[in-house]
């Protein structure tokens, strides 16, 4: 339920570094996310459909993703199109589309996909841990970083904890319907979920300070970015500010 | 309660991402590294917690619980919040990086807003503590759907109509949450008093 399906691997992106990733995943969903255009969003959609392809992903854990962030998309779509004021295409039933609301709603589509594939080829592909040392590398609060990679830490055990509640819970008859009982038991299950979170937190920080903690990790392994990295780096800087210039020149063009 | 990449404007991406970084600032100031490991693993209960889907008659739909969150941790829910959206970004792709500043704003900022104004109920016993809790979860789910939907609404004016519709489904789940946060908390302060000290005092 919570694995890092895509953080494992050994394709080319995977070998990157990952501070590298992190920015070049930022540099080029900015562009992305903000453009008026469609031109600027299709070109970092297929750039990013490009490194995912080239990160090699498992085809089955693409989809399902892919399918979940067009559920919002969808929903989008069922509403836009009438909402949006401008000159009508179609009416139906006192409702009217209008090319205004399709434009919004085609470019909104366009801008989710294109940064979901950019964090699904560059910001997935990095294992927590990693990502935690890159964001205290760029300038992120060190404790922030602690939050993110001791959260992630210990979601998978927490995880286990509430399936075994909820196992003993089926197994003495709860059967969830809308019903005062039925609240009851989640927030029992809830709060027990939490009083062993705490209880579990006391003892690991307990133990960590045994272990001489003093506020940082000494990590092993160093990041390196050698030749490769940068030269990546700069290829997707280039790209995203293409994109953003683009972008530029055709809104001004329209003014 | 999502929104997700390529919805909002400029101006709302950048503001949210400036309330964010001061929230999460603020509250990470406060936050020494003794407390720090609770934070981290209450994050993750929360993380799972979130992930429960309660029935609302024929349909369902996952608890928010970011009042909740806010009446345990006070203002270091902030930090905790944004650290589980971070986590669904990378492990779900939930949003990217670009809308995740006006996200984790529209879930922490309800969340520590409630616990100052219903921390003090909170410390009561009985049925203060209980109205308390409710109104931590009903309001931290109101304001984060208020806060969502303007968001949208200031993004162009095809979303008005999505804002609204995102506001009406969320009452059933403010019902809901209120409840679930009122027995949650009555549960924890028998159990483990201690863990809601936290909550704000003024």
């Amino acid at each position: 339920m919570i694995d890092e399906l895509l953080a494992r691997g050994a394709s080319p992106i995977h070998a990157l570094d990952a501070r590298c990733r992190l920015t070049a995943c930022l540099l080029l969903s900015l562009p992305a996310a903000m453009a008026q255009g469609l031109a600027a969003p299709l070109g970092i959609l297929g750039l990013g459909l490009l490194l995912t392809l080239l990160s090699r992903p498992p085809l089955g854990v693409v989809l399902r993703r892919t399918a979940a962030v067009n559920v919002f998309v969808a929903f989008l779509w069922l509403f836009v199109p009438a909402a949006t004021p401008g000159e009508p295409v179609w009416t139906f039933h006192g409702l009217t589309v209008t090319r205004e609301g399709l434009d919004l709603a085609l470019l909104t589509t366009v801008k989710a996909n294109a940064v979901f594939f950019c964090v699904l080829s560059l910001l997935a592909t990095i294992p927590a841990p990693a990502l935690g040392r890159a964001m205290t590398a760029l300038g992120v609060p060190a404790k922030f970083s602690f939050l993110f990679v001791f959260t992630y830490r210990y979601l998978h055990v927490i995880a286990e904890e509430y399936g075994r509640l909820v196992v003993a819970a089926r197994l003495r008859g709860f059967a969830p319907a809308t019903n005062a009982r039925t609240y009851r038991t989640y927030a029992a299950l809830l709060a027990m979920v939490l009083v062993r979170a705490y209880d579990r937190s006391q003892r690991v920080y307990q133990a960590m300070l045994l272990r001489g903690f003093h506020g940082r990790f000494p990590s092993l392994d160093r990041f390196r970015a050698g030749w490769p990295d940068k030269v990546f780096l700069c290829l997707m800087a280039l790209a995203a500010a293409l994109a953003a210039y683009g972008d530029w020149i055709s809104r001004s063009g329209h003014a | 309660m999502h929104i997700s990449e390529g919805v909002l404007s400029g101006p709302v991406l950048a503001g949210g991402w400036a309330l964010s970084a001061v929230g999460v600032g603020l509250g990470l100031k406060r936050l020494d590294y003794d407390r720090l490991m609770t934070v981290a693993i209450l994050s993750a209960a929360f993380f799972v917690g979130s992930l429960i889907h309660v029935p609302i008659g024929p349909v369902s739909a996952h608890l928010i619980l970011n009042g909740l969150l806010g009446a345990i941790l006070g203002p270091a829910a902030f930090p905790a919040i944004a650290v589980a959206l971070l986590l669904q970004a990378v492990l779900f792709q939930y949003g990217g990086l670009i809308v995740l500043g006006a996200n984790v704003f529209d879930m922490a900022g309800p969340a520590v807003a409630c616990a100052f104004a219903f921390g003090p109920l909170l410390r009561r016993a009985g049925k203060a503590r209980a109205v308390g809790a409710f109104c931590c979860g009903f309001f931290a789910v109101l304001l984060a759907a208020l806060l969502t939907a303007c968001a949208l609404a200031l993004s162009g004016e095809g979303f008005v109509a999505t804002a609204k519709a995102i506001v009406v489904a969320h009452v059933p789940i403010m019902l809901v949450e209120g409840a679930v946060t009122a027995m949650a908390v009555g549960f924890l302060a028998k159990v483990r008093p201690e863990l809601l000290v936290h909550a704000p005092t003024r």
